[in-house]
């Protein structure tokens, strides 16, 4: 369907009417956008490539080493140990948010009283930023257990998998909701006359029905677990950390954003590494990003 | 629908719904605990927060509006300034975002030349690229061009968010029909009059969309104007609440709870007010993906 509407046949736009003119305001129209973009985001961009190669503690003494940063970077313990505790994390996240959004989605388009109040109830925590919600489950939870959260793995971990089911179930129930009023009325009619079971109508009709919402909150949740900073900077600050043999430090709860932010601001002499991370971070952001996006799209050819 | 319903539906699914709805209230009110939590807490002295977090206020601990009245106006750097500003970035930079973004993306989508078309693929991609990753050079380009003041800094917003919502107004603008556009130039308008009183009022769902999207994007924003921002003149409502956990036994905790409650309290009013623009943005931008 996109692509149908990027390949525009030509003469569709009026040139001497309509393109021409437009293109003449050229310095009101797209130019104020794009010279902030250029400041806000190009030229950071390429500017981060270079420095990924670079060893640096500012810009100005920036000295090219190739691949150094990013050999460092992979051979960081730190780094690694981040990198399986984020998948760990975005994994059983995934399942638990999905599950308990569509089974909150699925009640709340059954006709119950007060529906629009619970969903309400559901979504609002989405709306308060990281910070504040996180700061929230930190005095909550340093009130609720025994030992303070950033003494113990096992806290840190289920607690930002409570905070970010707390926050993220209302956002997919919604799309979850907007899925299941799609599912055609007619077909849920015609298989109860069938006599099917509502067990089997669930199985055999409403999920294969919403599978494009399905497939969206999975990567939408996927996507957001490995980027999260904010929620884990605030709730247990990638604390307790532990000593390996080798005298290295790690970070037991710390989440692959948070380990590049720390390793730019706390040591200035590895912010060379930090800028190669990020790079890495990236691409494997973008690699989810791409599977995304060829994945919904085939799903809706086949539609 | 509740009619053709009536005929299938028998009295032993209606009471599964009763228990189902009074499972979903309790359910509800275990959802909002931490933030009801933190609420009457904000009402009690310090002693009592820090002794017994879960207990209600109650003659002697209730201090009424005081905690509200200390977290606001009183300390180093004072929770109204940090409001203020919250505020100013927030509305500016969302209408800079919205109008310069809606002129690109009409530019970009009937000039549809090699330029255009490059700049529509750079905001595309740019969508895919997290913050980490220009968050060091993009503090220094914003230092050094010194936009690292609130004043300015909705220019960095407008750049960093360029890529959603020039995507997002690119699709709604090659869905409108030429015509309407070709009528009105016939009838002698130039191309700023056609956009601002033809154009822009047709893309209305999608302004709004794009509205919500960036007002709740600034608004909680943390990282990006910590590292902008000069910290000593300026914060942020965000910045301000790390700050204070940051400090975390050094700081007045009634107080602090009292600021947690006002950080909230204005998201609560734009969700009742927004409630169906939010919740059809989501929708409807999700499905187009």
């Amino acid at each position: 369907m996109k692509r149908k509407a990027l390949a525009r046949r030509p003469g569709t736009v009026n040139s001497r009417l309509i393109r021409r003119p437009i293109q003449r305001m050229f310095f009101l129209f797209l130019l104020p956008t794009f010279a902030a973009f250029c400041i806000g985001f190009l030229y950071p961009f390429l500017h981060g490539i270079y420095l990924s190669f670079c060893k640096f503690t500012t810009p100005s003494n920036a000295k090219w080493i190739w691949f150094d940063n990013y050999a460092r970077a992979l051979r960081d313990p730190g780094f690694r140990h981040a990198f399986w505790y984020t998948a760990l994390v975005a994994v059983v996240s995934l399942i638990l948010i999905n599950v308990l959004a569509f089974t909150v989605a699925y009640l709340l388009t059954r006709g119950i009283r007060g529906s629009n109040f619970f969903r309400g109830v559901f979504f609002l925590p989405n709306l308060i930023g990281g910070i504040v919600l996180g700061y929230i489950w930190r005095l909550i939870f340093d009130a609720l257990l025994p030992q303070s959260i950033v003494l113990v793995t096992s806290f840190g971990y289920w607690g930002l998998i409570t905070v970010l089911c707390w926050q993220q179930v209302g956002y997919m129930m919604i799309i979850y909701i907007a899925g299941l009023m799609a599912v055609p009325e007619d077909m849920i009619e015609a298989a109860k006359i069938d006599g099917a079971s509502g067990w089997q109508t669930l199985t055999h009709i409403t999920i294969p029905t919403v599978m494009p919402s399905i497939t969206i909150c999975t990567f939408l949740t996927l996507t957001n677990s490995f980027k999260l900073f904010d929620q884990n900077m605030v709730l247990n600050e990638g604390r307790p950390f532990l000593f390996t043999a080798t005298g290295e430090q790690i970070h037991t709860t710390e989440m692959l954003a948070l380990n590049i932010y720390n390793t730019f601001y706390q040591n200035s002499n590895s912010r060379g590494v930090g800028q190669a991370k990020a790079v890495l971070f990236f691409i494997l952001v973008a690699v989810i990003a791409i599977l995304q996006f060829r994945l919904t799209h085939r799903k809706e050819v086949q539609q | 629908m509740s009619q053709k319903h009536a005929v299938y539906v028998k009295p032993k699914q209606e009471t599964w719904k009763t228990v189902v709805g009074i499972v979903l209230a309790l359910v509800s009110v275990f959802y909002m605990m931490p933030i009801i939590v933190v609420l009457y807490n904000s009402f009690k002295t310090n002693a009592s927060i820090n002794l017994s977090a879960f207990a209600l206020p109650n003659s002697e601990t209730f201090v009424g509006f005081s905690n509200f009245v200390n977290g606001v106006m009183s300390g180093q750097y004072p929770f109204y300034q940090s409001a203020g500003y919250s505020l100013y970035i927030t509305i500016v930079s969302t209408a800079l975002i919205i109008v310069c973004t809606s002129m690109a993306a009409w530019y970009i989508a009937r000039v549809d030349d090699a330029f255009s078309k490059i700049v529509y693929y750079l905001c595309v991609f740019s969508m895919i690229v997290p913050f980490q990753m220009v968050m060091y050079t993009l503090s220094r380009t914003a230092n050094r061009l010194h936009l690292d003041t609130p004043w300015l800094i909705p220019i960095v917003y407008l750049g960093f968010g360029a890529g959603l919502a020039v995507f997002m107004f690119c699709g709604f603008v090659k869905s409108i029909p030429l015509d309407i556009e070709e009528a009105a130039a016939i009838d002698g308008c130039g191309p700023i009059r056609t956009f601002f009183s033809v154009v822009l009022p047709m893309m209305k769902p999608t302004l709004i969309s794009v509205g919500v999207l960036e007002i709740m994007w600034v608004w909680n924003d943390y990282l990006l104007p910590y590292l902008v921002l000069d910290r000593k003149r300026f914060m942020t409502i965000p910045i301000h609440i790390e700050y204070l956990r940051g400090s975390y036994g050094h700081v007045d905790m009634g107080a602090t709870m009292a600021l947690i409650i006002l950080s909230i309290v204005p998201i609560i009013i734009f969700y009742l007010t927004c409630q169906k623009h939010i919740i059809a943005g989501i929708a409807a931008g999700v499905v187009k993906g």
